[in-house]
């Protein structure tokens, strides 16, 4: 008898899917949003290719991919950190880390294994093979990160949406920044294990940067973006489970919808009313 | 470890190599001083979905690869008038592309290996047909920036100025990235997708660095793009690691050195204007 679509849902794999899924897109719409006033989004592509050398790694010496990808994507993020108050405008740095970072994960990989479809997973995504074991570390993980964004709400609202005036003001701007990149690390390591490595901005990014095309409150933008980031997980998984494609194709072709559409309601509904601020590594 | 010279896949490897870094160095020069890292990043990426395309319809990856990234080149100039907005929407397209690669080759059967070929390059798998169409396609690149370079140059620098004298700011930054695009095309099969990247941007990174004289930084670009590579592919014949794996660390490790003192040598204040790049 062949499977239904309610059969599968009762499958282990299915399960996990379903729970790591919804616990990362929460997640990743939450530090999307702040990606996104900060300007962060190439440091982000960055920290999942770090991802991807954190991953092979762990692949080679044998131990849970998202504690390599955790330790790698800290460590960096920690040095980004402390290159700058400010990573925008710094593309030229972060494209180098990003380079040297595929480099060393291509020479993980190929120590590792010859084998081609690892390194595919690991590129974009597998989250029909999560186990139970990656969903509890998820769950952990990002509970510190969550819990970590609510405490540090406010000021780092404050700082990413006017650094200068918050630090005036004796926020410790410096501080939040670094925060704030270990916490990407985090999430960016755990959206690697859905979308993979290559499309880990399908799930941070473009969720976040159409929520803000839509509404200007940041706590409306905040719901916005986790909203989307929710509905284009569960649709590209339940649409995976029925047409046999890559979930993460999917999860991009829903992300990227959202954001045309996101980016036409803009252009009708607010015409003139919501000019675009200098880019931040202009003004300085 | 010269002797692996006498074979022939080698040898084609440094002249396909070689050609490829002096286009991407000099490309790469330009994308470094307009802040345009990110996209050569991206077209990079949305090549993997051309080059999956022509593999799922039967054709030479190569048109895929040129259908795509210059489609892309025209959406990201197009799209990317505020700076703020741009990365954001580059990487739409980038994400999108991917997508759609991996779409491509999940109805197209040999899935994984073709992937990792497209994805890491094949530079020891370059045949004499592929080092000459490298080198038609790179000259023609390499003519036709400089037919742009003066103007360019203007515009990159102050575009405000160059707009008011007339020059087209806005479709030399199409025509620029176009020819982006044919050298990610072409440099796909030598480094792969993944470190067209490493070569674009790493040589001039670490030139830029080191000389503000835009005629001095392209040459130092090229000797480096030319020097890792070769270094890269010598050192990669003579073991079982990869080649992007050299030339990635070989640009790193460089760049990192002269990132990290050149603010010493030229002293505070005389490079504020172009810190931001």
């Amino acid at each position: 008898m062949p499977m239904t679509p309610f059969d599968l849902l009762r499958q282990e794999f299915v399960q996990n899917a379903f729970l790591s899924g919804t616990i990362i897109a929460v997640v990743s719409g939450i530090v999307g949003y702040f990606i996104i006033l900060r300007g962060q989004a190439f440091a982000t592509e960055t920290l999942s290719h770090v991802g991807f050398a954190g991953a092979a790694g762990a692949a080679l010496i044998g131990i849970n991919s998202l504690v390599g990808m955790f330790f790698l994507t800290v460590i960096t993020a920690t040095g980004m950190g402390a290159l700058g108050k400010r990573l925008k405008g710094r593309d030229v740095e972060v494209g180098m880390v990003l380079s040297f970072m595929l480099g060393l994960g291509v020479l993980f990989l190929s120590l590792y294994t010859q084998n081609a479809s690892h390194a595919v997973n690991l590129l974009f995504g597998s989250i029909l093979s999560v186990t139970r074991e990656d969903v509890i570390i998820t769950l952990g993980s990002s509970t510190v990160v969550l819990i970590t964004l609510i405490v540090s709400y406010r000021p780092l609202l404050f700082a990413s949406l006017d650094p200068i005036v918050a630090e005036a003001r004796g926020v410790p701007v410096q501080f939040l920044s670094i925060l704030f990149l270990l916490m990407l690390a985090l999430t960016v390591s755990q959206a690697v294990e859905v979308v993979g490595t290559l499309l880990v901005f399908a799930l941070l990014i473009v969720p976040a940067a159409s929520a803000v095309h839509l509404t200007s409150r940041p706590f409306s933008a905040l719901i916005l973006a986790v909203a989307i980031s929710l509905f284009s997980t569960w649709g590209g998984l339940v649409l995976s489970l029925i047409g046999h494609q890559p979930a993460s194709f999917y999860i991009v072709a829903i992300t990227s919808l959202f954001y045309v559409f996101s980016r036409i309601v803009r252009r009708f509904y607010y015409p003139r009313r919501y000019r675009e601020p200098l880019h931040p590594s202009r003004e300085i | 470890m010269f002797s692996v010279f006498q074979y022939s896949f080698i040898q084609n490897a440094f002249m396909a190599g070689s050609i490829v870094a002096i286009a991407a160095a000099l490309l790469g020069y330009f994308l470094v001083i307009r802040g345009l890292t990110f996209a050569g990043h991206a077209l990079s990426n949305v090549g993997f979905a051309g080059a999956a395309g022509a593999v799922l319809v039967g054709i030479h990856p190569v048109f895929g690869l040129l259908i795509f990234t210059v489609g892309a080149s025209v959406i990201i100039s197009l799209i990317g008038k505020q700076i703020r907005e741009r990365d954001v929407a580059v990487g739409v397209v980038m994400t999108f592309a991917l997508g759609l690669g991996i779409l491509f080759l999940s109805l197209y059967s040999g899935f994984a290996e073709r992937a990792y070929s497209i994805l890491f390059g094949t530079i020891l798998g370059i045949s004499r047909d592929d080092v000459i169409v490298t080198a038609v396609f790179s000259s023609l690149i390499i003519v036709g920036l400089g037919i742009l370079a003066r103007p360019l140059m203007f515009s990159s620098f102050d575009s405000d100025v160059a707009e008011a004298r007339g020059v087209p700011v806005r479709a030399l930054g199409v025509a620029f990235l176009i020819l982006v695009a044919l050298a990610v095309s072409v440099a796909v099969q030598v480094v792969g997708i993944l470190l067209v990247f490493t070569l674009l941007v790493g040589p001039a990174a670490t030139a830029n660095r080191l000389t503000s004289q835009p005629a001095r930084a392209m040459l130092l670009a090229i000797f480096l793009a030319l020097a890792y590579t070769w270094v890269g592919i010598l050192l990669a014949a003579n073991t079982i690691w990869p080649v992007s794996f050299f030339i990635a660390t070989l640009s790193f490790g460089v760049y990192l050195p002269v990132r990290l003192l050149s603010p010493r040598w030229w002293g505070s204040g005389s490079r504020d204007a172009n810190d931001t790049i």
